[in-house]
């Protein structure tokens, strides 16, 4: 019996996509592509899962949208449309019963990055991309996504419809950016898929710290991304920093479900597969010369993933990281980060100093930024100042997890 | 060919006390000129309209049959429209494209709206 289910999750962005181009719209590539897919489980249970089935799906969908279209030719525009498929540059008439459907495969894989560029078009907002990305690309339906980012199914589906046609009515090109505008383009697609990763790796809300599909989802995308651009390096960067704190997730959690911070990780449960992986990729994007903040994020969490132990950190490595990426990206998160590094290469009392040098105002309403001061406040011996500013850092957070890994660090001060 | 309105938004008052003879003015409206000459060439100029202040507008309602007019501008924001391009553009990004070459411009965030088709 074929999984179904997994064939759906791996397949279905690619069809999708497909689907797009040739009917040149949004909604009934999706049509097509759902009654595709019925007939799939209808026929495969007793016939057996097609050698590609990708290409399947994909034909099927096209030639029942296109019985459709005849079927609805009665506007005139319909008819068109029916008529523009023939005149399309696919190969006109392909059997789903044939095998050898390699050359419609490779026309495919092209446009999973016009669709990745059209979901995360700036002209949209990032929720929109993030959510129009989780639909379109990675085949999660409404309610799956609205679950995912814990909010209303209503107010999900609105965004989607609403981003759809914003799309529909500023006749956006399904295509990829030119060079001049990629950069900015490509950007846009990195931070979406990046937004997707820590959603899941960190929920802002609900019970399980973290939630994988969201993160494996993220991950999927990252490497669809960089098998379409593998000369980007910052997509391979983001992919690096990805797989690298998706090694230490086991470790992340304790049996009762409680949070380990990086410190304190049972460092044997990290997944060394993926840090072995992830290494290759931070080698692979740093040999190009052209470093990117997701590249120095992920050198960051590799220098973590070298260390056997938190004490043999090789802390001025970080340091140094962080300091290149302030250059980059001088921003107040960054020197957070590059301050708590500090601490640990010079003691708590520098990274205070670090972090009091620094305008930090904008950090008032993140939760890191108080649980950090917390933390080096404790450190120093400050403790009514480490208190509030852990009760600072309690009231921010939606997270029950960490609100009880805060509390519990709370706890242990002393006067 | 899908149409798109840019529209120049300006976030202080646009109203009598505006001196568009100030030399950083002068510039931005020969810089605007010098756009729309571009637009013509390549064929995607549809209209343009630099607008008078906003306190120079009039509101109309017509509704059954009763006529009603006001001092305007109808929309009481800070933020009023100043000028607008209607432009002949292939697709979104090429009126994106537009819509940066007028902002550097005119100083202005433009605001892309397409019409209906």
């Amino acid at each position: 019996m074929p999984d179904l289910a997994e064939i759906f999750r791996r397949e279905a962005g690619r069809c999708t996509a497909t689907l797009i181009r040739v009917l040149g719209d949004i909604d009934l590539a999706e049509d097509a592509v759902a009654e595709a897919f019925a007939i799939a489980a209808e026929q495969w249970p007793q016939q057996g899962v097609p050698p590609n089935p990708g290409g399947w799906i994909t034909t099927t969908a096209r030639n029942r949208a296109i019985d459709r279209l005849r079927r609805e030719s009665t506007r005139t525009d319909r008819h068109v449309a029916a008529l523009r498929l023939e005149a399309d540059d696919m190969p006109a008439h392909i059997d789903p019963e044939l095998h050898d459907l390699d050359d419609f495969v490779d026309v495919v894989s092209d446009d999973q990055l016009r669709l990745m560029f059209l979901c995360c078009h700036p002209a949209l907002a990032p929720d929109a991309q993030v959510a129009l990305t989780l639909r379109l690309l990675g085949g999660l339906d409404t309610p799956e996504i609205a679950r995912a980012f814990l909010v209303p199914e209503r107010t999900l589906a609105q965004r989607i419809v609403r981003a759809k046609r914003k799309l529909r009515d500023n006749h956006a090109s399904y295509r990829i950016p030119g060079p001049a505008e990629l950069p900015n383009r490509l950007g846009a697609v990195l931070t979406a898929i990046y937004l997707v990763y820590t959603e899941g790796h960190t929920a802002t809300n609900g019970d399980g710290l973290t939630r994988v599909d969201l993160s494996r989802e993220a991950i999927r995308l990252g490497r669809v991304l960089t098998e379409l651009m593998p000369d980007e390096p910052e997509a391979v960067g983001l992919l690096a920093l990805m797989v690298l704190s998706e090694a230490r997730r086991p470790a992340r959690t304790a049996p009762d479900r409680s949070m380990v911070r990086l410190a304190d990780q049972d460092r044997s449960q990290w997944d060394r597969m993926l840090i072995t992986e992830g290494h290759t990729l931070v080698r692979a994007c740093l040999r190009r010369n052209q470093p990117g903040p997701f590249q120095i994020q992920a050198a960051v969490a590799a220098v973590h993933a070298d260390a056997a132990t938190a004490a043999e950190t090789d802390w001025s490595q970080v340091v140094a990281l962080y300091d290149q990426l302030h250059t980059i990206r001088p921003d107040a998160v960054v020197a957070l980060n590059r301050a708590v590094a500090i601490a640990e290469l010079h003691g708590a009392a520098a990274g205070l100093d670090t972090i009091d040098s620094h305008d930090m105002r904008e950090l008032e309403g993140y939760q890191p930024y108080h649980a950090t001061r917390a933390d080096l406040l404790a450190r120093t011996g400050q403790a009514d100042a480490a208190i509030a500013a852990y009760d600072r850092a309690i009231d921010l957070t939606a997270n029950p997890v960490e609100r009880a890994f805060l509390e519990r660090q709370r706890g242990t001060i002393r006067p | 060919m899908p149409q798109y309105m840019l529209s120049v938004w300006f976030d202080e008052p646009y109203d009598d006390d505006i001196d568009l003879s100030t030399p950083e003015n002068e510039d931005q409206m020969a810089r605007t000129a010098e756009l729309t000459a571009e637009m013509e060439r390549a064929g995607a100029w549809v209209f343009v309209a630099g607008l008078t202040p906003a306190s120079s507008a009039t509101v109309v309602r017509a509704t059954d049959g009763d006529l009603s007019m006001t001092d305007g501008p109808y929309a009481e924001t800070k933020e009023q429209m100043a000028g607008l391009w209607v432009i002949e553009a292939p697709d979104l990004d090429a009126a994106l494209e537009w819509a940066a070459k007028a902002s550097a411009a005119c100083g202005r965030p433009i605001e892309v709206r397409p019409t209906h088709a």
